[in-house]
């Protein structure tokens, strides 16, 4: 019993620890609903191949998203004839040839999304100095996740509370840190045409493009939630098995 | 150890067995350290923490060694390289999660297995050596652990790497050449990498020959107990085998529960956002924190405005450790007859959760100022309550021996409150 107690404790105790050292900065985006969360979630593949247009129609005009290859998008559902469709739309340098050129040929589905900008100086100068960063591991590597990207997205205001002073270019947005944001809002309403007839108001858009962004940061969610679930029925019954041994090795041993 | 009969077990009998034993005594190794290794029959869960530690160990060396085929140590590659074992290697994402989580986990681990030392005076004679080399292994365990986080080359590696590495240059004539060398040019880069992976591939089997000796000196004279008294016969203690082997199989199987409940449902939860972030030298992320590990020992390095006087008490932290054995006067081990020092215990649990939360904060108003008062509370549980403790606290009456609370026997208290453990 008093182990018992003790062990508790000590977890307990850890916990807090762990607490203390995730503390976000900035204001908290609110938690939406995904059918991806949770001990049995998977994305949405209508969701996924929408958000997919999204990015493809809009956020592609300033953001890369090098980590990911065309062939990746066979994970939201398209079909691999489909993919090496959409990749020859695009154009890729691709070299040297024998005579120590390069030269363009059709994107493969092996390739990376092509970048919209060269590197990044180019990027900034496009973008009156701000940065529009690789957007592959967005819903990783902001505190808040899919959650904030969609929060950011649907966060604009017109008018910046009373004394505010917004930098020039800049726009208001309620979950930036520092409110000050250099991106003006990518989305409004019908901003894109989806092909399977959801009507494209903001909050849709912004809600498809976070679930593929949640995707694309972390494209074996599926697997690993499917893999955990029996590792860890398998553990529980291993444990049970454990406890019973345990219980009748020590049935003699006072202890 | 006390007197036990050793009766080999069985297999000992089989003449393939015996002829390697007779010119290499593997076999009686296993068989005496392994599986009659006679260990106290009341000890609690909380042994249970060396053997995890142990296992961890394996884990860690395994998953990293297949992360390391596919890694590439260069600046320009490092990230890449770790994405791409995340997407395109089979499996890749679940070895660098079991990787990445089993750190916490290994600390976990070894920070309960220490607060069990220190809970039941397992530090104390005849085990000071083995307290030291448990230090040495947690040493070990924190440059492991700091290095490998410089790998993946996101923003924390980059940014923790430059804070951590310019610590020594606060130490006055040296300080400046010993940054140059270990950084191995002018700033973090490709060469800091490089090293860096090369030491944190040899420092687990630095690590997993310490723990050898540590088991060499825990077996010289055998586990401690929850009592904090010495073995006096036979009926104290019990054979490893099969009593610990299926006590500490059935605790492994809870904790795995635990571990896999991080790396396949919540496998960010443990890091920092920002190490998503490829590094670059030239944006400083708003708050540079290290993992949560080393939060603590952060806050005891920012306590003070002095940057030299941080370091050395950071370092200090650690080397006091060194000295507990000596600094603890008192000669009864465990906190359950110690009934003064088992509050101070607590409080020293609270003082070092409260350290950690403070090096999790920026280092200003509130945070700051806890940070210093624990600091102050830290040292003084070592230089000052505890020796101290032993004079003035009246220690319960100990059992007569391991066996007899539990077996009866009517002895109860021959031992009289404060007198010295028979040994010491
Ligand atoms: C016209 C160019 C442009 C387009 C189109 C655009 N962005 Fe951005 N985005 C930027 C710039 C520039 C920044 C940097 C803003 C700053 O640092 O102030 C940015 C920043 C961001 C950020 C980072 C915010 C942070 O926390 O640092 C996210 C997330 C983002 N954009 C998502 C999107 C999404 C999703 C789309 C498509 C719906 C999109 N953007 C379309 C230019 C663009
Ligand atoms: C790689 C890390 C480590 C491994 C694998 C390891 C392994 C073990 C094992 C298997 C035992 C016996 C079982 C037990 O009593 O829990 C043990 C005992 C012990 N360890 Fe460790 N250990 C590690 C780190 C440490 C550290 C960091 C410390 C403290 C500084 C420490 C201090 C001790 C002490 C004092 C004992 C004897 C405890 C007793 O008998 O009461 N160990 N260790």
């Amino acid at each position: 019993m008093r182990t018992a107690k003790l062990l508790i404790a000590s977890v307990l105790a850890l916990g807090l620890g762990m607490g203390a050292a995730s503390a976000a900065v900035g204001p908290k985006a609110p938690v939406q609903e995904w059918p991806h969360t949770g001990f049995f979630g998977t994305f949405d593949r209508a969701a996924l191949q929408r958000g997919y247009q999204v990015y493809k129609e809009v956020c592609a005009a300033c953001h890369a998203m090098k980590q990911i290859r065309f062939r990746n998008l066979e994970g939201i559902g398209l079909s691999a004839a489909e993919v090496a469709a959409l990749a020859k739309e695009y154009e890729t340098t691709d070299g040297p040839n024998d005579e120590g050129e390069m030269f363009k040929r059709p994107a493969r589905a092996a390739d990376r999304f092509p970048s919209p900008f060269p590197n990044e100086l180019a990027a900034r100068a496009a973008n009156g100095g701000a940065y529009p960063l690789d957007l592959s591991l967005i819903a990783k590597n902001r505190a808040g996740g899919e959650n904030y990207v969609y929060a950011l997205l649907t966060g604009y205001r017109d008018n910046p509370p009373p004394g505010f002073v917004l930098g020039d270019g800049m726009y208001y947005n309620d979950w930036f840190a520092g409110h000050q944001i250099a991106m003006g809002p990518p989305l409004m309403a019908d901003r894109v045409t989806y092909a399977d007839g959801t009507p494209a108001t903001v909050e849709r858009m912004a809600k498809d493009v976070s679930t593929f962004l949640a995707w694309a940061a972390s494209p074996h969610l599926e697997a690993r939630n499917s893999l955990g679930v029996k590792v860890m029925l398998f553990l529980f019954i291993l444990t049970g098995l454990l406890y019973a041994t345990k219980r009748k090795v020590w049935r003699n041993i006072k202890h | 150890m006390a007197k036990y009969d050793y009766v080999p077990s069985p297999f000992m009998a089989n003449s393939i067995v015996k002829w390697v034993d007779h010119r290499l005594p593997i076999f009686s190794m296993i068989d005496t350290q392994l599986i009659k290794y006679p260990a106290p029959r009341n000890l609690n869960y909380f042994w249970n923490f060396g053997s995890l530690a142990g296992v961890m160990l394996v884990i860690m060396i395994l998953s990293g060694i297949f992360l390391a085929m596919n890694y590439n140590p260069s600046t320009a590659g490092a990230f890449d390289s770790v994405e791409r074992i995340m997407r395109d290697v089979n499996y890749g994402w679940l070895i660098r999660y079991i990787h990445m989580n089993g750190a916490s986990m290994f600390f976990i681990v070894v920070y309960i297995h220490m607060f069990r030392g220190l809970y039941y005076g397992s530090y104390k004679y005849p085990r000071e050596i083995l307290w030291w080399l448990g230090l040495l292994i947690f040493l070990a365990m924190m440059a492991t652990a700091f290095m490998g986080y410089v790998l993946p080359w996101g923003q924390m590696s980059f940014w923790g790497a430059t804070v951590i590495t310019n610590l020594f240059s606060a130490f006055p004539i040296v300080g400046e050449s010993i940054v140059l060398w270990l950084w191995g040019g002018f700033s973090v880069d490709n060469p800091t990498l490089n090293r860096f992976f090369a030491l944190h591939y040899l420092l687990p089997f630095v690590i997993a020959g310490l723990v050898l000796l540590h088991l060499w000196a825990l077996h010289v004279h055998g586990s401690n107990n929850p009592l904090g008294i010495d073995a006096k016969g036979p009926q104290d203690k019990i054979p490893f085998h099969p009593y610990y082997t299926a006590k500490d199989a059935f605790g492994l199987a809870v904790f795995l529960i635990f571990y896999g409940y991080f790396v396949f449902f919540s496998p960010y939860t443990l890091g920092h956002p920002d190490n998503w972030i490829p590094a670059n030298p030239l944006v400083t992320p708003p708050h540079i924190v290290p993992e949560w590990y080393f939060l603590p020992f952060y806050a005891i390095l920012r306590a003070v405005p002095d940057k030299l006087g941080g370091v050395l008490l950071m370092f200090g932290s650690i080397a006091i450790l060194f000295l507990l054995p000596w600094l603890d006067t008192s000669r009864v081990r465990s906190a359950r007859f110690r009934p003064v020092y088992k509050v101070f215990f607590w409080l020293f649990v609270v003082c070092c959760l409260a350290l950690g939360w403070a090096g999790a904060m920026p280092a200003e108003g509130v945070p700051l100022f806890v940070g210093q008062v624990a600091t102050i509370w830290y040292f003084a549980h070592f230089l000052v309550i505890l020796p101290l403790l032993g004079w003035f606290e009246r220690p319960l009456p100990l059992p007569a021996s391991i066996a007899e609370p539990i077996l009866g026997g009517g002895r109860a208290g021959v031992m009289a409150a404060g007198k010295p453990m028979e040994k010491a």
